[in-house]
């Protein structure tokens, strides 16, 4: 750990602020997440650091309860997608066969509808709830996941050592988890950090067009959403959230590059 | 111009390596290194993997591969320092004055190029001469180099020549410039036995015709021995011995060139076939899926408690493939095979776990061959886990003996095996198939990836072992040095078939068979003038050809 790159310093320490400042919330903000507190569209003040949002709300307040939504959609709708994507990925390339074309053929249909339009329907028919958003969101970026940890887990599988561990007589689970898994890592964990931002993007979009988190909650794409209107008079609440979001993401790639770089320059560690 | 075209001086090189968890640090890989070399001769590099050897030819164009950097030294050119001339003169030389065959001339010819069009590139490039007359020259070297339809191969594309063809086919790329100097880096290594003698002895005529002057570099002294006039021995980056070829073959000083030189030192007393093989091979036939050809016709082998059989033949004779059928990884579409006195299933999905307990297998590759995320310790562990139910202390300590009598030892135990060298990482799968106390290990081509005093090593460890475990083994291999170290029996397959099968000595001895012939005589032989022997004494052509 000695030698870390000055890039990902700067990631992690941002990336550690956002999940520190989703986390404590509750500490961190000086008032309540729907509470108005002074009028409509303050400027920046003593008490108020970032201004007032559309109705008086302290904006720094609502941004870090935003924050802790959109990173908490963000963070399960990642894992979700990544714990099924890649272990139906890896299930299709060993299996091979008839269960490899059914999987893959089935994700190929899925991945031809625009995922947005896709969770839009869903979501207009399906209540709008937090494990809702979860749930279509990493079903749908599962797709992409396996895609790619089907590509990977290919590549491992015509490997020695797995065709020594089939000729032991090992069983799918032991394939799958001890020989490909670990050698699998690294695009993973570089694709992780790409996924989860585009999960962050995504819950923003959902709630920007009003099918996300639902007000009085608040959440990046909502902050957006409630303030754009105060642009045309010069009032820059709206840029807030947007500038969080892209600080979030490139900080989440800086680390994700690193460790990257990191796992692959092990020697006979694959890429 | 003066009398040496080459002259090196206290060459060193430079690399930098990147260790896992460390700061990346410079080491030297080439310690001062010096040679001479007059026009028309032929210089031997010679040496195992890590010697510097490839590194050193490389130099003699200016040219530094990856991270590797020239940090010291001379290399003068036809009377110039061609490390200190600019990029311009470096690039007059390369592909004009000094050419390169390399390994492996299937990786190195682009295949959406015709052969001809790249054949005749550096010399058109280098405007040494007009395409018209390049491709001229190109047609006379092809004849010179023996190749079939010298006037149209050209037009052919890479896929569409044999590998001994194609290796032929860049060196006369390389020759077609006129260079004063050709650097050929391991040109026959990737190639047959049989066919590495055409190749050779091609070359060698080449290299006489057109009074080109090379640095032939290779890790096998009987090869370099027919066709250079100098030899350099060479070990981690240093000179051994440099002197002319009759010296190095005949009169080595260095305890490192004896080695070298002494053949093979492994005794093996043919044992008598017993009455119940371990296996039986009956009558398979196989093909693999989607092709309508078979690859095995009717083989029939049988392998005895305790004892070794050589399957031996060139690439395409089906030897792997009579593995993967014995493994269950083909099912055969005809014959049977009968193990440790039971019918064994033909798919591994039926087989029982005795059975893939009893039969083992090492494969050529280490490298590939363990889990790179794995310790040598859960390595050589999961197969006592897995059919002994071993846990803890009792495996830990069965671990340790493994290693003691792969003669590694216990230190190694936390290791990965990017951490072992190239013969550690074949005794760790060694010690793998072992834990299974299996009746019979399949080893495929397991030295062929190793330099020869570690292969050496590794075929007395498993002559050792087989005294100890009375395991059986299928040996397939190419390299006859080996079936003569260690087989009792041994089959020869040849397009599919076994042409000729029987204990030791009666298989290498005469009368032989055209094949068998070929093969034997192939082998090549550390005295001067055996190539032009063998060429000379030939029945039949090889199948490279």
């Amino acid at each position: 750990m000695k030698n870390i790159p000055i890039s990902a310093v700067i990631g992690l320490f941002f990336t550690a602020l956002y999940f520190l400042a989703a986390i404590f919330a509750p500490l961190l903000a000086p008032y309540g997440v729907g509470e108005v507190v002074g009028d409509v569209w303050e400027p920046s003040s003593s008490e108020y650091l970032l201004g007032t949002d559309n109705i008086g709300r302290d904006l720094l307040s609502r941004m870090i309860y935003g924050g802790r939504t959109t990173i908490f959609i963000a963070t399960a709708a990642t894992a979700l997608s990544f714990i099924l994507g890649s272990v139906l990925g890896f299930f299709a390339a060993v299996a091979g066969g008839w269960v490899d074309q059914a999987l893959s053929r089935f994700v190929d249909l899925v991945m031809s509808i625009p995922t947005l339009i896709f969770a839009l329907v869903v979501l207009s028919v399906a209540p709008v709830t937090i494990p809702m958003l979860i749930i279509v969101m990493g079903l749908l970026d599962a797709t992409r996941v396996y895609r790619l940890a089907r590509a990977v887990a290919v590549d491992i599988e015509v490997m020695d050592y797995v065709e020594a561990a089939r000729l032991r007589g090992e069983k799918v689970g032991w394939i799958i988890f001890r020989e490909i898994l670990p050698n699998a890592l690294s695009p993973l964990i570089a694709e992780m950090g790409l996924r989860f931002i585009f999960m962050v993007l995504f819950v923003s979009t959902l709630s920007f067009l009003g099918l996300g988190v639902q007000p009085p909650e608040a959440d990046w794409g909502g902050i957006v959403k409630e303030n754009k209107e105060g642009i045309v008079y010069g009032i820059p609440a709206a840029l807030i959230p947007a500038f969080a979001i892209a600080t979030l993401a490139i900080s989440v790639n800086l680390v994700a590059d690193w460790v990257l770089n990191r796992t692959t320059s092990l020697k006979g560690g694959r890429g | 111009m003066s009398d040496t075209l080459l002259k090196v001086r206290d060459l060193k090189i430079g690399a930098t390596i990147y260790p896992p968890g460390e700061k990346p640090k410079d080491i030297e890989i080439v310690h001062g290194v010096s040679f001479d070399l007059a026009p028309g001769k032929v210089l031997g590099l010679i040496g195992e993997s890590g010697a510097g050897k490839s590194t050193i030819g490389l130099a003699s164009m200016a040219y530094g591969r990856g991270g590797v950097k020239i940090t010291g030294g001379e290399v003068w050119v036809n009377g110039r320092d061609i490390l200190k001339t600019g990029h311009r003169d470096v690039r007059a030389l390369r592909g004009g004055e000094v050419t390169y065959v390399s390994q492996s001339a299937a990786a190195s010819f682009n295949p959406a190029k015709k052969i001809m069009d790249q054949v005749v590139e550096a010399a058109v490039e280098q405007k040494k001469f007009s395409r018209k007359d390049a491709e001229a020259r190109a047609r006379t070297l092809f004849a010179k180099l023996g190749l079939p339809d010298p006037d149209n191969i050209g037009d052919r594309f890479p896929h569409q020549v044999s590998g001994g063809q194609l290796q032929r086919c860049m060196t006369a790329l390389a020759l077609c410039p006129e260079p004063d100097l050709v650097v050929f880096d391991e040109p026959t290594t990737a190639l047959d036995v049989t066919t590495q003698i055409d190749v050779l002895m091609a070359i060698k005529e080449a290299i006489r015709d057109t009074g080109v002057a090379a640095l032939y570099i290779t890790h096998d002294l009987a090869v370099v021995a027919q066709v250079s006039d100098d030899i350099m021995v060479l070990k981690m980056g240093n000179t051994v011995e440099y002197g002319n070829v009759d010296q190095i073959i005949n009169n080595p000083q260095e305890e490192y060139t004896k080695a070298l030189v002494s053949v093979r030192s492994i005794e093996h007393e043919e044992k008598a076939p017993t009455p119940d093989p371990v296996l039986s091979v009956r009558n398979i036939t196989a093909r693999y899926k989607g092709t309508n050809f078979d690859v095995l016709k009717n083989v029939n082998v049988d392998l005895y408690p305790g004892q070794t059989l050589a399957v031996v033949g060139e690439s395409g004779s089906g030897k792997s493939t009579l593995a993967r059928v014995i493994t269950g990884l083909l099912p055969p579409r005809e014959g049977e095979i009968e193990f440790a006195g039971r019918k064994l299933s033909p798919d591994l999905a039926g087989r029982s776990r005795e059975d893939l307990r009893e039969l083992q297998m090492i494969y050529q590759m280490a490298d590939v061959a363990m889990n790179p995320r794995q310790t040598v310790g859960t390595i050589i562990g999961r197969p006592l886990e897995f059919y002994f139910g071993m846990r803890g202390a009792e495996k830990k300590k069965r671990i340790i003996e493994l290693l003691d009598e792969i003669e590694l030892g216990e230190k190694f135990i936390d290791r990965y095996p990017a951490e072992l060298s190239g013969g550690q990482k074949q005794r760790v799968c060694i010690a793998r198939s072992l834990a299974a106390k299996p009746k019979m290990i399949i080893c495929d081509e397991v030295t062929s990836a190793l330099d020869p005093l570690v292969a050496d090593g590794i075929l007395k460890l498993l002559l050792d072992l087989q005294k100890i475990e009375d395991v059986a083994y299928l040996f397939i291999t190419h390299d006859l040095a080996t079936v003569r170290a260690i087989s009792d029996n041994i089959a020869v397959m040849y397009q599919g078939q076994v042409q000729r099968y029987g204990g030791k000595s009666k298989v290498l001895s005469p009368p032989f068979d055209d094949y068998t012939d070929l093969l034997l005589s192939s082998v090549p032989e550390m005295r001067l003038g055996w190539l032009e022997e063998v060429i000379a004494n030939r029945k039949m052509e090889s199948a490279g050809n």
